[in-house]
């Protein structure tokens, strides 16, 4: 068994007057892919947003319960929810680089914020955090161009890097490969696998076969409600809810 | 082919709206063309009269047929400068308290407070200027200005019908207009770009910094020509401030004139076709003025662009 890095405790969300999330208690393994599925609507996204606390930045929601990171919970008063946010790189849906960035200042522009101005160690985190996410050798000679100008896929991976330049214990994709080509979605999810050797890795998704593929846990969202949580292997081929059976043979 | 068939064919492809967009944009030109023009062709006298004297004299008076569009170029200058950078920094800040830090009903409420400027007819505001900012200028801005006496800008004693007034009813003017342009800019800014900022551990103002100002640049300068345009084209709210004296003068306190006051005021007691040139002369000046604005942020826009 291995350490537990993420652990949500009783953890409730409603939007306005509407309960999206109801009493999560769920535990992430520390350094292992874990899956969250479920058909949409279901809260899968709002679950990661409520993990590194980005819901707090839109209107309208509150949240209850614990969100435990290292066994400290996030929603502590005390807690500067910037750095639980710098602690726990987040990928999104839509590939997100800054359009008006250089490829270079998107990878660093989490460092600079932070202070760091140092260009030669930035340099050198440029080229790990791209070779890390296999980037490198396609765009090491247009540093400097924009970021706007890579393929959906490449401005996936460097949103990856750019995430990862910040040297974050946890990362969270929200359907990282949803909007690319198949090839693309491959690369990222090879990445993913090479990645969890020095991340605790949380993906959300839609897709059972990737799921399947790449995760080690896997939790079964319904409705805000966690069905069934467990070792990917056993979700898929002995689940011990209905619903997570019809889910997971693709019945529903 | 039957001539029947032929009209049919030309009705088919006879194309209504087409025909009146290509007609209005050829309207449209012939128009401004022929305005040019007029305005050349009427300012012609006092050019011939002064040559570029007319330009940089300093006198102007009617009573002497001495035209010199000095004092109204260096109003309008001064005017317009120090409102368009207030109008900057106050839209700025009130565009990010609206679109970052109020609250969606408070938001929603100034949004149409801002809209609702904007639509003030000038006169009303040129009101409020005389009842009120006039004599703000006279009786508490210029004591709260006095240890900065010594600085020629805020010099001398004041009758509060000023440039500063004419700057603070004309920052008070544009500043809707810029806000406006700035803040639907930083709301068009996508909400996914926002948040991979603050993953990223960013606060609300580096998320500002690094995100949302740097994408609403186009439409923000945009707005700040927009906005820059009214702020040298304004008449009537300051023909009813500045005091209305085809002076020169360096501090804010003393009153002044500006292109589009003096002919507002002028024009209709123009007797001497030299005068009535002048006058006309200013106005082709204000319409340079404004030509040059606007091609420069097309410039501007373009590098911008090119980044």
């Amino acid at each position: 068994m291995f350490g537990i890095k993420i652990e949500t405790k009783d953890l409730s969300v409603w939007y306005k007057d509407k309960q999206i999330l109801k009493e999560i208690f769920l535990s992430i393994p520390e350094k292992q892919i874990t899956a969250i599925m479920g058909p949409s609507g279901c809260g899968k996204t709002t679950l990661l947003k409520a993990l590194n606390r980005l819901l707090d930045i839109h209107e309208g929601y509150k949240v209850s319960g614990e969100v435990l990171l290292d066994g400290n919970n996030v929603y502590d008063p005390k807690v500067n929810p910037m750095e639980i946010r710098a602690r726990i790189g987040m990928v999104f849906q839509k590939p997100s680089p800054f359009p008006h960035l250089s490829i270079y200042d998107n990878v660093v522009v989490g460092l600079k914020l932070r202070g760091i101005t140092d260009k030669k160690y930035l340099d050198d985190v440029v080229k790990e955090v791209l070779n890390k996410v296999g980037l490198w050798d396609e765009v090491k000679d247009r540093l400097e161009s924009s970021a706007a100008k890579l393929s959906g896929g490449q401005q996936q991976r460097l949103c990856i890097a750019r995430a990862l330049a910040l040297n974050p214990e946890v990362l969270l994709l929200d359907e990282p490969t949803s909007a690319l080509d198949p090839i693309s979605a491959a690369k990222i999810e090879s990445l993913l696998l090479d990645l969890k050797k020095e991340y605790t890795i949380i993906i959300v998704t839609h897709n059972i076969q990737q799921a399947a593929r790449i995760s080690d846990y896997a939790a079964f969202l319904y409705m805000g409600q966690l069905i069934e949580f467990g070792k990917t292997q056993e979700i898929f081929t002995n689940p011990k809810n209905e619903l997570t059976e019809k889910y997971v043979e693709g019945r529903m | 082919m039957s001539i029947l068939t032929k009209v049919r064919k030309w009705f088919l492809r006879f194309d209504p709206l087409g025909s009146i967009s290509a007609f209005s944009g050829v309207f449209l030109v012939v128009l401004i063309a022929v305005f040019i023009a007029a305005l050349l062709y009427h300012s012609a006298p006092v050019f011939e009269k002064f040559g570029l004297n007319f330009i940089t004299g300093g006198t102007w008076n009617p009573m002497k047929d001495i035209y010199g569009a000095l004092p109204f170029i260096w109003g309008t200058f001064i005017t317009s400068a120090i409102a368009i950078v207030l109008a900057v920094v106050l839209s700025y800040g009130a565009a990010y308290f609206i679109v970052e830090i109020a609250p969606l009903k408070l938001r929603e409420f100034l949004s149409s407070i801002v809209e609702l400027i904007v639509a003030i007819p000038s006169v009303i505001i040129g009101l409020w200027g005389m009842f009120y900012v006039v004599p703000f200028v006279r009786d508490t801005l210029k004591s709260i200005l006095s240890p900065l006496s010594s600085i020629p800008l805020f010099g001398g004693t004041t009758s509060g019908y000023s440039y500063m007034a004419a700057i603070i009813v004309l920052t008070f003017m544009i500043t809707p207009i810029s806000t406006s342009f700035i803040k639907n800019a930083m709301e068009s800014v996508p909400i996914e770009l926002k948040e991979a900022a603050y993953a990223l551990g960013a606060t609300k103002y580096e998320v500002f910094r690094i995100v949302s100002r740097p994408l609403a640049r186009r439409s923000a300068l945009a707005g700040v020509v927009l906005a820059y345009g009214r702020a040298i084209g304004e008449t009537m709210a300051v023909v009813m401030v500045i005091g209305n004296s085809p002076t020169i003068s360096i501090s804010l306190f003393n009153p002044g004139y500006t292109l589009a006051a003096v002919i507002a005021n002028e024009f209709l007691e123009a007797t001497t076709t030299l005068h009535v040139s002048a006058l006309i002369a200013l106005g082709a000046i204000l319409l340079a003025w404004s030509l040059i604005v606007n091609i420069l942020a097309a410039f501007v826009l373009r590098l911008v662009r090119a980044q």
